[in-house]
């Protein structure tokens, strides 16, 4: 490869200093290198530089991709992007040197007689469609499915639904959403009546202080978190790291206060008894702006196949609230949530000082928990208790993981229960939906079906006899997939996996779809703050791949349903985004058109005249309030938004005699999910090539393990080998056990259990028991 | 000849004289953080000897707070 010494010496020059600058990320979040990023930039009056947003994570950076000749030849970080001012992560600076991985799926592949044949594309999609076809007559519609992603782009995902919500009439539509902001989104409903936060980034440069619940922004939203670190140089803003494990952000924060798994529950009632008791309850905003009501408790875990739970909300009073905060002063919740009292009651007074502005950012810890849903409901207590909402630097935020969780799964709906504007159980969204399709409004069912991972179970019970996978690598991202990988190698299900490389879950697939990665094709994207990006293809893509969203057309086609998906290949995204466009239309959630998109580095719904909306149902900023108000939640029919009473309840399972720790699952800064794409970026997969199990010092050296030495961590439904990772990256508190989820080759999902919380239905993937020993 | 990387932390307000005092040494090549008061650095050497002499070198610069090892290689010379 490399023909001379000196030119081999080049190389590692360049590999020292990549790792260095990779080094440099882990430790600095949203670090940059501008000269190295304009020197490696080639010089040439060819170059033509084109916008759209990152390609990993719900931050939604611009990035500007430089071609030449028809190749993307360098990234750098968009300065007239608003979300990172010409910053990116060190992910976002080396996406598109995955695309030249040398395994790319560039043809379609057919499984005949155990082999996988390259097969034409259109004579593979004509087995898909017969495939989906002949199910659909030997079993009936709902023996079909999909399951799309928080990366699909909004095309996709519209696409997707309307084959098989308004074309097929079936509900089952999932998206890998359900496992990542399932829980906001319940979180969202149940207390606002509408989905998404209701601020924006730019609340970063006003907010006195961070706190953020259960999430390592230091690595998971670098860009974001370096935003946060330079309003604490330059204003003295604070962030206060409130976590179960110490993490590159606790390092980085103000003060990091550890808390038992769980007990996050606990801990938010106590801070809101802690705001009623010392009298800084904002009287006249809850007064004009706030309903109380509980819930249904003990609603289990949802463990067992086919469980169901509705909850069934009713209104109590303020005093009734208060009464029950009473099991929660800090004194009692220091006992079990390991938080001492005076930490408790000092979050409790930055939520309660009228002059302190607070923002509450969040993520997986409070998502991916069996009480999410009541999780979320917590922290907009403690916002709605004190006014602090709907103002620049005073609100909760809750964060996205994906680049589209946003734009694609909530706001497009590609859940089982959802729909483009509102969900399936509602008929004037039904018939909404069936307008715009230009379908029969019967055919859209009125009944959800299956949630992810009861959608994963019934492939394995055998209900599900087809499913058609995109952009989403279920066989390493669910939990317990040691029953899901054996339930998709079943014949009992045709699988069609569509995707960029391979994974372990196109290796169980019938057919492989050559997909279209990110810049070789035109797409949307929604951010966490409700930015919808637009972008233009850039580069051809290899062989045959093609777009998801022209694939699914092309299998509607063949289905005969071409009538309903009229697109042209070439301007499909186009078409699709001004069809899509009007389900949201008026002050709500209006969407921009797409040439302001196309000018713009993203532009933030609702669009309502020309302008975007910053800060929702607050007057000053938000036309859709009625006139005359200042704050209104029109999510409600009341205007009103609602503090929940919900209790602390222990985990689904905790440690016990038998497997005495608590496992802990997440991603680390180098790798995006399941790594199907980062770990085939030489820079990134150098720097972080396999996974690890942290612990605390304390556990391994009790256990006789040393750094690097293999261990088997193992459940009650699997086990998994990894070297021991101590005082490195991160650190667990004693007792619990941390592991990255990247690594295909250390499947920890074998190990995870698929408790989810009964309302949102998003699995826990953070707490389960398991037992440690040396391999 | 090995080539190793480090990241050079400069003093409190001192980055640019820390980038300045690199610079001016033969067998560095330094890469400044933009945002961040880091900067990488790459040295060249031609043997091992060379190498110790050009660590001790950068380690008496004054404006340097702390110098911590990346990745180290050792190529043949050509
Ligand atoms: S991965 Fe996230 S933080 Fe990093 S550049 Fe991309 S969008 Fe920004």
């Amino acid at each position: 490869m490399y023909n001379s010494i000196s030119s081999r010496r080049n190389f590692i020059k360049k590999m020292a200093q990549l790792s260095a600058m990779t080094a440099a990320a882990a430790m600095f979040p949203g670090i940059i290198f501008a000269s190295e990023q304009e020197e490696g930039i080639p010089n040439s009056a060819n170059l033509d530089w084109k916008k759209g947003p990152c390609r990993f994570c719900g931050v939604g950076c611009g990035i500007l991709v430089g071609t030449e000749n028809g190749k993307a030849v360098a990234v750098k970080g968009d300065p007239n992007c608003s979300v990172n001012k010409g910053l990116l992560c060190v992910k976002g600076y080396h996406q598109t040197m995955c695309i030249q991985s040398k395994d790319r799926l560039t043809h379609a592949l057919v499984k005949k007689n155990g082999r996988y044949v390259k097969t034409p594309l259109n004579e593979a999609l004509d087995i898909v469609a017969d495939k989906m076809k002949s199910t659909i007559e030997a079993h009936g519609k709902d023996a079909v499915a999909m399951y799309t992603s928080g990366q699909s782009t909004i095309p996709e995902g519209y696409v997707a639904s309307k084959l098989m919500k308004g074309a097929i009439g079936t509900n089952n539509l999932e998206c890998n959403a359900r496992l990542c902001m399932a829980s906001a989104v319940a979180g969202f409903l149940t207390t606002f009546g509408a989905d998404e936060p209701m601020g924006c980034y730019e609340d970063i440069d006003h907010a006195d202080y961070f706190i953020t619940w259960g999430n390592n922004m230091a690595e998971m939203h670098p860009v974001l978190f370096s935003r946060m670190l330079e309003q604490k140089t330059n204003r003295g803003a604070k962030i206060i790291d409130f976590a179960t494990r110490t993490s590159r952000s606790s390092t980085a924060s103000d003060k990091s206060i550890l808390f038992e798994p769980q007990t996050d529950l606990a801990v938010a009632n106590a801070i809101c008894y802690e705001i009623i008791n010392n009298g800084w309850v904002n009287k006249s905003f809850v007064e004009k702006h706030c309903n109380f009501s509980k819930g249904l408790t003990n609603m289990g875990y949802g463990t067992e196949d086919k469980y169901s739970f509705k909850d069934k909300p009713e209104k109590i009073d303020f005093e009734a609230f208060k009464t029950f905060l009473n099991d929660y002063t800090p004194e009692k919740v220091a006992k079990y949530s390991k938080v001492s009292a005076k930490d408790i009651k000092y979050l409790a007074s930055i939520y309660g000082d009228p002059n302190k502005k607070v923002v509450s950012y969040w993520c997986m810890g409070v998502n991916q928990h069996t009480r999410g849903t009541w999780m979320n409901n917590l922290i907009y207590n403690m916002h709605l208790l004190t006014g602090k909402i709907s103002q620049p630097g005073n609100g909760p935020f809750s964060l996205t993981g994906q680049p589209s969780a946003c734009g694609t799964a909530r706001e497009v709906g590609t859940f089982t229960h959802k729909l483009p504007k509102g969900v399936v159980m509602n008929e004037k969204h039904r018939r909404l939906a069936a307008k715009i399709w230009k379908v029969p409004y019967e055919r859209i069912p009125s009944k959800p079906t299956y949630h992810t991972t009861e959608m994963f179970r019934a492939v394995d019970r055998g209900d599900i006899k087809f499913i058609w996978t995109q952009v989403t690598n279920p066989l390493v991202s669910l939990p317990k997939t040691s029953r899901y990988r054996p339930a998709m190698e079943k014949d009992s299900c045709f699988v069609v996996v569509s995707d960029v490389f391979p994974t372990p879950t196109s290796d169980v697939a019938d057919v492989i779809l050559p997909a279209s990665w990110h810049i070789e094709k035109g797409g949307l994207y929604g951010n966490s703050e409700r930015r919808t990006q637009h972008w233009d293809k850039m580069v051809e893509g290899p062989g045959e791949t093609t777009p998801d969203a022209w694939m699914t057309i092309e299998v509607a086609k063949r289905m005969g349903y071409g009538d309903l998906f009229p697109y042209s290949e070439e301007n499909h995204v186009e078409e699709i985004y001004n069809e899509y466009r009007q389900f949201h239309e008026g002050a709500k959630h209006g969407m921009a058109p797409l040439e302001v998109l196309k000018k713009e580095s993203g532009v933030i719904w609702p669009y309502v005249d020309g302008k975007s909306t910053q800060w929702r149902f607050n007057a000053k900023y938000d036309p859709a309030c009625k006139e005359g108000s200042d704050f209104d939640f029109y999510g409600k029919p009341d205007g009103k938004a609602v503090i929940w009473q919900r209790p602390y309840e222990p985990a689904a399972e905790a440690p016990d005699a038998e497997y005495p720790f608590w496992l802990n699952t997440g991603r680390v800064i180098e790798h995006w999910h399941t790594g199907s794409m980062t770990r085939r970026i030489p820079v990134l997969h150098k720097a972080m090539p396999e996974a690890y199990i942290e612990f605390h010092p304390d556990d391994a050296k009790a256990l006789g393990i040393r750094d690097n030495e293999n261990v088997k961590v193992s459940s009650r439904r699997g086990s998994c080998v990894l070297p021991a990772s101590i005082n490195k990256r991160g650190l667990p508190t004693r007792g619990q056990v941390f592991v990255p989820f990247f690594d295909e080759n250390m499947m920890i999902n074998d190990v995870t259990l698929d408790a989810f919380c009964p309302i949102s239905k998003e699995p826990d993937f953070k707490k389960c028991a398991v037992k440690v020993e040396k391999a | 000849m090995p080539i190793k990387s480090y990241l050079a932390h400069p003093k409190k307000g001192e980055k640019q004289a820390l980038i300045n005092a690199l610079s001016e040494l033969n067998g560095c090549e330094v890469i400044p953080a933009t945002n961040q008061d880091v900067v990488v650095l790459v040295t060249e050497t031609l043997d091992d000897a060379s190498d110790v002499i050009l660590k001790e070198k950068i380690e008496h610069i004054n404006s340097l707070k702390l110098l911590a090892l990346v990745s180290g290689f050792n190529t043949p010379q050509n």
